[in-house]
């Protein structure tokens, strides 16, 4: 991959992060945040291929260490964001319908 | 695998990254934007195994790897399922730390692999990765251990600190651009454990109710920390999904100082500059005026509006249930009830809502700061459960005090206040609060649960 094509990717990346987020409800930052740390569990591909590739004793012991962190990081985050968000299963509507309501007043 | 199909696997994944990151946006998607990104993260970890390999390459280790990620699964799905809803945000925390210590573990590995032929850049990104890292993951630690209040929950602030921080950065520094320059590996053995230490020293002078903010910045951290491997291993999805987490976590953690009125720069290098914090006040015996449970149940029996204010003790006693009998009592009455929900109640924003959605306590009486902020003055009865912090006029009153600025709930408007509290003990950030000893404030004493049970025995007696 050249310096650019991965600067592009960077750069744009950063607009969309940027953007996804923009309009997130104060209720949201807990879960987004978390759903977010399980994002960058995704280390865990890199870990392998570190992994995959290690020779020597040293490599292998720090870059398996990593594997098992990462995997932690990932499969945990996204089993407790999934936890919080059951939480607000059908309620969303129930308020909308109450503001329905309200305006109707 | 053949090459081509490799990498479009890989651009799916960093796809539904995106759309789990716009789904967790909004009420209606979230939970679906988390299944989205769990499910192009699992297909991200199957294919890496079928990744191409270069030219006399093979794979190693792959026994040791899928042993690693079994062990990895059986410790975080049970933490992440088990633990208390009180207690999510220090497992995110810790979470988030361990996910900083894997990329600073892959870059030390990676770093030991460089050898001569590899580029500057390269060895700077690495660089880059371990210092992040290491500080992601003592930072998170810290705020762990604060968070599970293992240690003080107010700023640690010692005389001479903020140069001992400056001294530790800018050693990390030093050792940084003596790493990138020697190529040894003592210089990155330093300069991993200076930044383990900048990590510790950067979080400790952050007050417990600005812990949030930290942990949403060092989540961002990590994310760059994770683009930055990418940019090493040559993986463009690592690239995209690092560069999505930092951008955005960015974004989040503004957000959140703004919800918490608060400065970024404030919350960060408030304590370079404070004074350490005299937390208690006066520290003479002032008199409160505490009641009984029969005392806040005449008072709720008569009122015709009520507002109830839960913090982190209602969950701590686990309340929610029995303030929603409560609740729907009054309701029954024809009392017009409503929860003011600060957007920090409990210890994230959010959090509150959903420890109460767990208790089914119905949607639409949970009313947000702005919208019951201008009712207080037309209510009778505040029912202050387990807060403190987020009620606590010094926000308003006191600058130079930890939560000045923060906006809160002005109970104080209202007719009486009513706290249910275990002790005089100040909240989670440490500060006195003046509304106690105001005259029209009642105290009752106790855990949240057992006070309110007696209080809906005791309406239920009049």
């Amino acid at each position: 991959m050249t310096s650019m094509a991965i600067l592009t990717i960077f750069a744009l990346s950063i607009f969309v992060g940027f953007e996804v987020v923009s309009k997130v409800s104060t209720t949201l930052h807990t879960p987004l945040m978390s759903g977010a740390n399980a994002i960058h569990g995704i280390i865990l591909v890199g870990a392998i291929m570190v992994a995959d590739s290690a020779t020597n004793t040293l490599e292998t012991t720090l870059a398996i260490l990593a594997v098992l962190l990462a995997t932690i990081n990932m499969v945990g985050g996204f089993v407790v964001t999934d936890r919080m968000l059951e939480m607000f299963k059908g309620k969303p509507k129930a308020a909308k319908a109450n503001k329905d309501a309200e305006a109707s007043k | 695998m053949n090459k081509n199909i490799y990498e479009l696997l890989g651009l799916v994944v960093a796809l539904s990254f995106i759309l789990a990151l716009k789904g967790l946006s909004a009420p209606k998607t979230a939970r679906r934007g988390n299944l989205i990104g769990a499910a192009g993260a699992t297909l991200a970890t199957v294919v890496v195994f079928f990744a191409p390999l270069g030219e006399g390459k093979s794979h190693h280790n792959t026994i040791l790897i899928l042993a690693a990620i079994a062990i990895g699964v059986l410790v975080g799905v049970p933490a992440a399922r088990k633990i208390q809803m009180t207690q999510m945000p220090q497992l995110v925390a810790l979470f988030n730390g361990v996910g900083g210590g894997a990329a600073a573990l892959v870059a030390t590995a990676e770093y030991l692999n460089l050898g001569t032929g590899a580029s500057t850049a390269e060895v700077v990104a690495t660089v880059f990765t371990v210092i992040v890292g290491c500080t992601s993951f003592s930072g998170s630690v810290i705020t762990f251990l604060k968070l599970q209040e293992l240690m003080t929950t107010r700023p640690v602030v010692f005389p001479g600190g903020r140069f001992v921080i400056a001294a530790t950065l800018a050693g990390v520094l030093g050792t940084g651009g003596w790493t990138i320059s020697s190529g040894a590996n003592t210089p990155l053995l330093v300069m991993g454990g200076l930044a383990l230490l900048f990590g510790v020293l950067f979080v400790l002078p952050v007050g417990g109710a600005d812990v949030p903010i930290v942990i949403s910045l060092l989540n961002a951290f990590t994310g760059l920390t994770v683009a930055a491997s990418g940019y090493v291993l040559q993986s463009t999805l690592l690239i995209v999904a690092g560069t999505l987490v930092g951008a955005s976590g960015t974004i989040l953690t503004r957000k959140m100082a703004e919800a918490m009125g608060r400065s970024l720069f404030g919350t960060l290098f408030g304590a370079f500059t404070a004074k350490p914090q005299v937390a208690t006040g006066e520290q003479e015996a002032r008199s409160v005026k505490s009641g009984s449970p029969d005392d806040v149940a005449i008072l709720l029996n008569y009122a015709q509006r009520v507002v109830i204010v839960p913090g982190f003790g209602l969950a701590v006693a686990q309340a929610q249930h029995t303030v929603r009998e409560l609740a729907d009592m009054l309701a029954a009455k024809g009392i017009d009830v409503a929860y003011g929900i600060h957007p920090v109640a409990g210890r994230m924003p959010g959090h509150m809502n959903v420890l109460l959605a767990e208790a089914n306590v119905p949607y639409e009486q949970l009313v947000e700061m702005d919208e019951v902020n201008p009712t207080f003055p037309q209510t009778d009865v505040v029912l202050v459960v387990g807060a403190n912090d987020v009620v606590n006029p010094a926000a308003k009153t006191t600058p130079g005090c930890p939560i000045y600025g923060m906006p809160i709930l002005d109970v104080s408007e209202a007719g009486n206040v009513i706290f249910l509290k275990r002790s005089m003990r100040p909240g989670f950030a440490g500060i006195e609060n003046e509304l106690l000893y105001d005259a029209k404030t009642t105290l009752l004493f106790g855990d949240a649960k057992d006070s309110l049970t007696k209080v809906v025995n005791a309406l239920k007696a009049l």
